[in-house]
């Protein structure tokens, strides 16, 4: 892991209306790390990930991802940036007039000059690496599980081969296998092409089994960023029940036993 | 970033060399070109030297692999590849070649016969339609009924905003398009009429044609593309979000609490639509007479009472109630219809707004002929 700096949080504010969501965050992602991102309901974790990729304006402060300045970015260079990073939303946001491979196929066509036949058989690629078999490729989105769902966003958010990438919630919703087998595929996938990730998540197994640092959201701001073992030692209150509840336990024995 | 490169050498042991960046955004180039020289490949198998190759991503990996894998009896090596390489390409390997269990695929038939079979569907399809419409038109009877019996299990909140919404809201709409159908119809016919020198008959015409047809046609129609699209987008939306579910789980039935107050509402505010559309028509009628044709509206209110006569007018608004209840009774049901995806919202939108209209054509015309038979 290098000590090079992926995305740069300083000084973010952000509101809705009279609403202040965040106040004055600082947050490092450093290149090559998966930093999960935990808090209470309506700390604004997601609209954390909303403002580094540019869909929630911030009223103050400044982010940078690969040392670009995404704020203040239009046209040309906010189509170049986006090449970099990859985007899993909450309930996967697959275009739903469009098949599978269809849908992995759209940044390709975006932002990649390609012939149509390498297209089809690069975004087959991508749906088996997410663990869908290829005919799940030419199936709509409704025709498929929650879970089967996540994938096909994951594979979209793939498409491009983005050194960063952003999952918002990538295992609520499943069940314990499946979560576990996505936990694994996320770790795989970070190993084999050295990503960056941003995951923001409240499952403490995939904390456990995917992060590199964990950072906490709370009043307005970024609590502490620190590995696991570390944080598990932190006296804030929220965090410390957070870990020594009954599900923090139960995961951390979990991972003991192992 | 520099353009993937490649170079056969072919001898005694013939040798592929890559250069350049093998990234998804450069491999384009290289793709058919490397197609064609391997098709033409004949002889041993090659070695692969990574050795001067620059980026690599997963789709570069493919690529390689794919070029691996194009000699099947003959094994390729690779040479000069990284560890971080090598398991890039093994990934890539697993990948392509793990096994699958898709489902068997139903071949897709003869074109024709395709297009009879959806024909025939479609044939079957539209009988059901109609049985089930009647269906729940005697569902949706029972419950406004059961409603009527009980005031107390009326939902008046909701029955009011529905009057409010698809009735009060549309008066401008309705008012000012009958308004302007007013003028066009006195206009063509005054056109016409005036050839045989019968001008003052436009009285008779405007006066037939809305308070009999386009007053009520048009204000149906209207509420059609305005209320009934709202209702199956209002209902499916619930539908989608298992709202509905929900409702039916706390006991409370959809059709008390959804369908009733809005055919209630639907079959109470038509009518006064119908006659505001009926008003504003005549409205147009008068002012082109008076404009255009120097007819003033004294002349025009008195050849009305002595040529056209009330029953045109209660013939046009007995149908209003008639359409109101098809509009609300066809929305609501397409809204309940709905699955779970957006496109069968899309889907049972566009059917709602098409049955609605098929149905007021029809039952106009229903109308016209039990009215004829009537002698009226």
């Amino acid at each position: 892991m290098s000590g090079e700096i992926a995305i740069r949080v300083r000084g973010l504010t952000t509101a809705y209306g009279e609403h202040v969501v965040h106040k004055h965050l600082d947050l490092d992602v450093r290149k090559g790390e998966v930093l999960g991102v935990i808090g209470p309901s309506g700390t604004g974790k997601s609209v954390l990930l909303r403002a580094i990729i540019g869909l929630k304006r911030p009223s103050e402060g400044t982010v940078t991802v690969f040392g670009q300045d995404v704020i203040d970015l239009h046209g040309h260079d906010h189509g170049a940036l986006q090449k970099l990073w990859g985007v899993m939303f909450q309930d996967g946001a697959l275009f739903s007039n469009l098949t599978v491979r269809e849908n992995v196929m759209v940044p390709m066509k975006e932002h990649a000059d390609l012939p149509h036949g390498l297209m089809c058989e690069l975004a087959d690629q991508k749906i088996r690496m997410s663990g869908l078999e290829t005919w799940t490729g030419h199936q709509y989105p409704s025709d498929l599980s929650g879970g089967m769902r996540k994938r096909a966003a994951l594979a979209r958010a793939l498409a491009l081969d983005p050194p960063l990438l952003f999952l918002d919630e990538p295992t609520a919703g499943l069940d314990p296998i499946t979560a576990a087998a996505f936990d694994e595929l996320v770790r795989d996938l970070q190993e084999a092409m050295g990503l960056t990730v941003f995951l923001v998540t409240h499952d403490v197994d995939t904390l456990r089994d995917t992060c590199d640092r964990i950072a906490v959201l709370g009043e307005q701001r970024v609590i502490a960023v620190d590995t696991m073992e570390a944080l598990r030692q932190h006296e804030h209150p929220w965090i410390k029940e957070y870990f020594g509840g009954p599900r923090g336990r139960a995961a951390l024995a979990g991972h003991e036993a192992k | 970033m520099s353009a993937p490169e490649f170079e056969l050498l072919e001898g005694e042991h013939p040798q592929i060399i890559l250069r350049g960046d093998w990234l998804i955004s450069t491999i384009g180039q290289a793709d058919e070109a490397l197609n064609t020289a391997l098709s033409n490949w004949q002889g041993d198998a090659p070695t692969l030297d990574l050795a001067g190759l620059g980026q690599l991503d997963t789709a570069g990996a493919y690529i390689i692999d794919r070029t691996l894998r194009s000699f099947p009896d003959l094994s390729p090596m690779i040479v000069g590849a990284s560890p971080e390489r090598m398991s890039l390409l093994e990934q890539a390997r697993e990948l392509a070649t793990r096994s699958e269990h898709a489902p068997e695929i139903v071949e897709p038939g003869h074109g024709f016969v395709d297009l009879l079979e959806r024909t025939g569907r479609g044939a079957v399809h539209l009988g059901e339609e109609a049985v089930e419409t009647l269906s729940f038109l005697g569902e949706t009877v029972v419950s406004v009924f059961r409603v009527l019996i009980r005031p107390a299990r009326m939902r008046w909140t909701a029955l009011v905003s529905v009057m409010e919404e698809s009735g009060l809201d549309a008066v401008p709409i309705v008012a000012f398009l009958s308004f302007f159908v007013g003028m066009v119809i006195a206009f063509i016919g005054a056109t016409t009429l005036a050839e045989f020198g019968a001008t003052i008959f436009v009285v008779e015409l405007v006066g037939i044609a809305v308070l009999r047809e386009f007053g009520v046609v048009l204000t149906a129609i209207i509420l059609v593309a305005r209320t009934n699209s709202a209702f199956t987008a209002q209902i499916g939306a619930m539908k989608m979000r298992q709202e509905v579910d929900a409702m039916t789980t706390l006991g409370l039935d959809p059709m008390d609490v959804l369908v009733a107050p809005r055919v209630i509402a639907m079959v109470i505010m038509t009518p006064v639509l119908a006659f505001i559309g009926a008003l504003a028509g005549l409205g147009g009628g008068i002012v082109v007479c008076w404009v255009a044709l120097d007819i003033n509206p004294t002349v025009f209110f008195n050849r009305m009472q002595d040529y056209v006569g009330l029953e045109q007018f209660w013939i046009g608004l007995s149908k209003a109630p008639v359409f109101g209840l098809m509009i609300a009774l066809i929305g609501c049901r397409q809204g309940l219809e709905v699955g779970g995806s957006v496109q069968s919202l899309g889907a049972h939108t566009t059917k709602s707004v098409v049955q609605a209209i098929f149905a007021i054509i029809v039952i106009d015309a229903l109308f016209a002929i039990l009215y004829m038979e009537l002698g009226l």
